[in-house]
């Protein structure tokens, strides 16, 4: 058998790809500033990119104790290190923005419109109660209405 | 969020989840403040934030926003975010809450 030497620079290009695409989801987007603009994970895909070059380069110098084989593995690990990638930009970027447009939400000097839902507790809470119960202790300034898409 | 109720700010947080789900949601996360089931997305609609057939199975939820009544009930502030992952920071509301009497 052939002693083949690990392509270790390729393989840790593609883990850092997998990386940089999973910590947007499980660790960045936490932070408002890794957030907003995923700056961290895109630093990271440039890190793999480094790897990765460097793995292609290994992966295609000329025949000497490497078989035809590591070839198609490259290939294969880069194609799939770019799908990663490119995935990730299409999910933060671009699905991101698949939103209606809300022209008719409330807007600043408008009334809120009324309404009464349950809570957690399947108790009914009115707008008017929201505005009226006391936060602190105190009759509160104010109401915040968060709408988020739901967790499931 | 204790900030929120300090600046006398309560916050609620509106999503199409059972009172079930958001119930588990805030035991897992630790959240204490309030949080209302809208299933057949009927506020949601009401402030025009539906996102048609996002959810699962086709169902339709709220696309996020955020907005800042008075105590009258009146809007003093309102953020429709064009890109989910970009959402307003808390900081961004405390400021803006230092406004309400």
């Amino acid at each position: 058998m052939n002693t083949r030497r690990l392509n270790w620079p390729l393989w840790v290009g593609f883990l850092l790809t997998f990386g940089a695409f999973l910590s947007y989801f499980f660790v960045f987007v936490q932070y408002p500033i890794t957030r907003d603009f995923p700056w961290a994970n895109l630093l990271l895909f440039v890190l793999a990119a480094v790897f990765l070059i460097i793995g292609f380069r290994r992966g295609f110098a000329a025949d000497r104790a490497h078989p035809t084989g590591s070839k198609i593995v490259t290939s294969i690990v880069g194609i799939l290190s770019l799908a990663i990638f490119g995935f990730f930009v299409f999910t933060v970027f671009v699905a991101g923005r698949w939103l209606p447009s809300s022209t008719g939400a409330p807007h600043v000097g408008q009334r809120a419109p009324d309404f009464t839902l349950s809570d957690t507790s399947g108790k009914s809470v009115s707008l008017p109660q929201l505005l009226s119960e006391p936060v602190n202790g105190n009759q509160p300034k104010g109401v915040l209405l968060v709408f988020y898409r739901g967790y499931w | 969020m204790d900030q929120f109720k300090q600046a006398g700010i309560r916050p609620v947080a509106i999503s199409v989840d059972s009172p079930e789900e958001s119930r588990s949601l805030t035991q897992k996360a630790g959240y204490s403040f309030t949080f209302l089931s809208d299933p057949n997305a009927d506020v949601i609609r009401r402030y025009d934030l539906v996102h048609k057939g996002a959810g699962e199975n086709g169902r339709d939820i709220a696309r996020p926003a955020e907005f800042l009544l008075d105590s009258s009930g009146t809007v003093r502030w309102v953020n429709l975010t064009e890109n989910y992952w970009i959402r307003a920071r808390p900081e961004q509301i405390l400021e803006v809450s230092k406004l309400l009497k």
